[in-house]
C-alpha cells in the first residue's frame, strides 16, 4: 500500500488519464496493460514510474520464443549433469541449479518494485494465460524444491503490448488498461519542451507543423511517432537548420530536411517523395 | 452502486465483467479518483474497457448515463444493433421480462397491437414513436429503444413482410458463428500444426543423452536435436474483388492469423474462380501473374491447399471456356481446379457466405461438387471442420 502518486517526471509528460490509470494500478496493486502506437513511450513509462516513485525496476523483455516459465525460474539440468560428472559437491542440492527469472526477482525485492513485462504480444498466444495465477495471487510454486514463492510486496506490474496478437479475456480482466493516444499538438509541445528545453520557439513551431503534415499523408505504412519526432529535432538542432527551411511557401510542396528520421519505411519514403513531386507539378501548372 | 451503469454497458455491447466492476468499486473506495467526474471517467475507463476499439462506445454510454441524455440511447443502439438485439432477444426469454411486457397490457395485447399496426403500415419507416420501423422509440421494431419493446427480426425485414419473427431461435446459436477475431482463428488454425525437427541442433535430447552416456560407461555424451517447428505447409488462394468486397474483413483476419501461425505459407489471389494464372500483388494483378501450372510444379503435394472465396458467380465462369469475366480463358475453371486438386489432395474451400444461402446459388453448388463437398463456412465452427478435413 502506498500513498505516493505518479504525476509524470521532468523527462516524461503524462496526461491526466494516464496518471489516473497508473495510480489506480499502484493503489490496488494490480497489473496495468499499456497499449498504443509504437514510439509513444510505453516502455519509457515503466522506467519513469520506477524513477518517480523511487522503486527498483525489473525489466522482462518478451521475445517470440519466451515461455512464461522463464519469468519464474529455470532448472539448469545440463549444468547439474556436468557437475555430477565432475564430482562437484553442489550437485546434491537441486536448489543450486534453479535459475531465478525476473518475476521471482521482483517478488523477492525488499521494497515494492516495478516490474515491466515488455511487448507481451510478441510471445506465443498462450503466454498470457500461463501467467494468470502469478499476476493475480502474486505467487507460484517451484516444483523441483517444493517451495512456494510469494511476493513480499506486490510489485507494480506494467505490461506493454503492440497489438500484434489479441490478448485473452481472462488476462485482460485482471489488468487495468490504458491506451496511449497519439498526443495532440499541445501535449506534443510539452513533450518536446521536456526533452529540449532550450529549443527555439520558431523552430519548434515549424517542426511540429511539418511533423503533423507528414502524419496526415494518407497511406503511410508507419506514421512517425513521438520518438521519431524527438530524434528528428535532435538532428535539426545538430545540423542547425533555420526555422525558415522548414516552412514551405505553398504548404505541401517542400520536402522537410532530414526526413529520413521521420519515415522509416522505404515504401513510405517513396510514397512521400511521389506525393511531393505530384504536388509540386500541380502547383506549377 | 453503479449497477445500472454496469448493465447499460453490457446492454450496449461491452462485455464488462463483474470482476472489473468490483475493481472499479474497490478503487473508488480506496480514493483513487477524487471528487471530480473527470477523474471518475478516467478511472472507470481504465477499469472497464480493455480494448481501444471499444473506447468510443464506452464514451457514448458514459455520456448517456451520466448526463441523463436518455434520447441519445436510441442513437447509440443504431450503431450496435447486433449485440443489443441479441440481448433484447434474450430478455424476451426470461419470466421477469414477460412481467415487464405486462406493463403494456400483457403479451397477447402487445401482439394484437402489433398486428394492428402492421396492417395499418405498409411502408418502410424510420424514427418516430408509433410506427414500426427502425431507430424509433415505439415498442415495436428493430434498432429502437423502448424497455418494453419487441424486436422484429432484422433478417426478416429484408422482404418487409411482417411475419412474427422472434429471432430468438437464431440468436441462440450465434456463439458458434460469431465474427472471427484473429485470436479465435489462430486457435482454430493451431489444430493444423504438425511438428517436425528441422534446422540446427540446439536442444538437449535428454533420452538420447542418457542412453548414450550409459553406453559410454557413464562418461557424459551430450546429444542435441533441432528444435521442433511447425512444419505444416499451406497454400492459400484468396478470391478478391467483386462480390468478395463484403467479406474483406473476415478474409483479412484469416490471412493475418494464418501468416503468423504458419512458417510455410504461400498465398495467391484469384478473381471469382481459378484459371491458368494467379497473382501475388493485387495492385499489379495484370502485370505480374504466376501460371497455375508453375505453382503446382513449385510447391510439393505436401502443401495443404485452402481456397477462400464466396464462389458466387455465373455458372458459365466455372464450366465453360471463355467464361471468365476478366479475360478469355482457353480452358474452363472446372478443369483448372481439378488440376489443382489432383496436385494437392488435401484441400478445402472456405466460404464467407452464410451456409444457408449456398443452396440458392448454382455456382456454389457446382464448386461444392468439384471440391467433393469439402466446402466450409468461414466461421470458427466451419474452420474447425475444415481443418479436420485437411488432416
Amino acid at each position: 500500500m502506498t500513498d505516493q502518486k505518479f504525476t509524470g517526471t521532468s523527462t516524461y509528460v503524462a496526461t491526466d488519464d494516464l496518471m489516473m490509470a497508473v495510480n489506480a494500478a499502484v493503489t490496488l496493486e494490480r497489473p496495468i496493460l499499456i497499449k498504443g502506437e509504437p514510439g509513444t513511450g510505453k516502455t519509457q513509462l515503466a522506467i519513469e514510474v520506477a524513477n518517480s516513485l523511487g522503486r527498483p525496476l525489473y525489466e522482462w523483455h518478451i521475445k517470440s520464443t519466451t515461455k512464461a516459465q522463464q519469468g519464474l525460474y529455470e532448472y539448469d539440468a545440463v549444468a547439474r549433469l556436468r557437475d555430477s560428472q565432475l564430482g562437484d559437491d553442489r550437485v546434491h542440492d537441486i536448489a543450486n541449479y534453479i535459475v531465478r527469472g525476473k518475476i521471482w526477482e521482483a517478488f523477492e525485492s525488499d521494497t515494492q518494485p516495478v516490474l515491466l513485462i515488455d511487448e507481451v504480444d510478441k510471445a506465443d498466444i498462450e503466454f498470457p494465460n500461463d501467467l494468470l495465477r502469478e499476476l493475480d495471487r502474486m505467487e507460484f510454486y517451484v516444483y523441483e524444491t517444493r517451495q512456494l514463492i510469494k511476493a513480499g510486496h506486490r510489485p507494480i506490474i506494467i505490461i506493454t503490448s503492440n497489438n500484434e496478437k489479441d490478448l485473452p479475456d481472462a488476462f485482460l480482466r485482471r489488468c487495468f488498461f490504458h491506451y496511449i493516444k497519439f498526443p495532440d499538438a499541445k501535449t506534443m509541445e510539452q513533450i518536446v519542451d521536456v526533452h529540449y528545453p532550450g529549443l527555439k520557439k520558431a523552430l519548434l513551431k515549424e517542426a511540429l507543423n511539418a511533423f503533423y503534415r507528414i502524419r496526415d499523408v494518407p497511406g503511410l505504412k508507419k506514421k512517425p511517432s513521438t520518438s521519431e519526432l524527438l530524434d528528428w529535432l535532435k538532428l535539426l538542432l545538430a545540423e542547425d537548420i533555420p526555422p525558415e527551411a522548414l516552412r514551405s511557401d505553398d504548404s505541401r510542396t517542400a520536402i522537410p530536411p532530414l526526413y529520413g528520421a521521420l519515415l522509416k519505411n522505404e515504401q513510405d519514403v517513396h510514397l512521400f517523395e511521389q506525393l511531393v513531386f505530384l504536388n509540386r507539378r500541380s502547383s506549377q501548372q | 452502486m453503479l449497477i445500472p451503469f454496469f448493465f447499460l454497458l453490457r446492454d450496449g455491447g461491452m462485455n464488462t465483467s463483474i470482476t472489473e466492476l468490483l475493481t472499479l468499486l474497490e478503487a473508488m473506495k480506496r480514493g483513487v479518483a477524487g471528487q471530480s467526474i473527470d477523474d471518475f471517467y478516467f478511472l472507470s475507463r481504465a477499469c472497464l474497457v480493455k480494448d481501444e476499439s471499444k473506447l468510443d462506445r464506452f464514451d457514448r454510454i458514459f455520456a448517456a448515463y451520466f448526463e441523463g441524455v436518455e434520447d441519445s440511447m436510441a442513437d447509440l443502439m443504431q450503431d450496435i444493433p447486433d449485440e443489443w438485439l441479441k440481448r433484447q432477444a434474450e430478455l424476451l426469454l426470461s419470466e421477469e421480462e414477460r412481467a415487464k411486457i405486462e406493463a403494456l397490457g400483457g403479451f397477447e395485447e402487445l401482439m394484437k397491437a402489433l398486428q394492428e399496426r402492421l396492417d395499418e403500415q405498409r411502408e418502410r419507416h424510420e424514427g418516430g414513436n408509433k410506427w414500426i420501423g427502425t431507430a424509433g422509440t415505439s415498442p415495436f421494431g428493430a434498432y429502437g429503444f423502448n424497455p418494453e419493446g419487441i424486436r422484429i427480426g432484422q433478417n426478416g425485414s429484408r422482404n418487409r413482410r411482417a411475419v412474427k419473427v422472434w429471432d430468438r431461435r437464431e440468436y441462440r446459436n450465434l456463439d458458434d458463428s460469431v465474427e472471427l477475431g484473429t485470436r479465435n482463428i489462430k486457435v482454430a488454425l493451431r489444430r493444423l500444426r504438425k511438428f517436425a525437427r528441422e534446422g540446427a541442433a540446439d536442444q538437449l535430447d535428454l533420452d538420447d543423452t542418457i542412453d548414450k552416456t550409459a553406453r559410454n560407461a557413464g562418461l557424459l555424451d551430450i546429444r542435441m536435436v533441432p528444435e521442433r517447428h511447425n512444419a505444416v505447409k499451406v497454400l492459400l488462394c484468396l478470391d478478391i474483388g467483386g462480390s468478395m468486397d463484403d467479406h474483406v474483413r473476415d478474409c483479412e483476419e484469416l490471412f493475418s492469423a494464418a501468416r503468423s501461425e504458419f512458417k510455410h505459407l504461400e498465398y495467391f489471389y484469384f478473381h471469382n474462380f481459378i484459371y491458368e494464372s494467379l497473382w501475388k500483388d493485387n495492385r499489379r494483378r495484370h502485370a505480374e501473374r504466376v501460371p497455375t501450372l508453375d505453382i503446382t510444379h513449385k510447391y510439393g503435394a505436401d502443401y495443404k491447399l485452402i481456397f477462400v472465396g464466396d464462389a458466387t458467380m455465373s455458372p458459365y465462369e466455372i464450366v465453360y471456356a471463355g467464361g471468365s469475366v476478366e479475360h478469355w480463358n482457353e480452358e474452363p475453371g472446372a478443369v483448372w481446379i481439378k488440376r489443382l486438386l489432383n496436385a494437392y489432395p488435401k484441400a478445402i474451400w472456405l466460404n464467407p457466405e452464410p451456409k444457408k444461402r449456398w443452396a440458392y446459388t448454382p455456382s456454389v453448388k457446382i464448386t461444392q461438387e468439384l471440391m467433393d463437398d469439402r466446402m466450409y463456412p468461414l466461421t470458427i465452427a466451419g474452420l474447425d471442420d475444415g481443418i479436420k478435413a485437411l488432416h
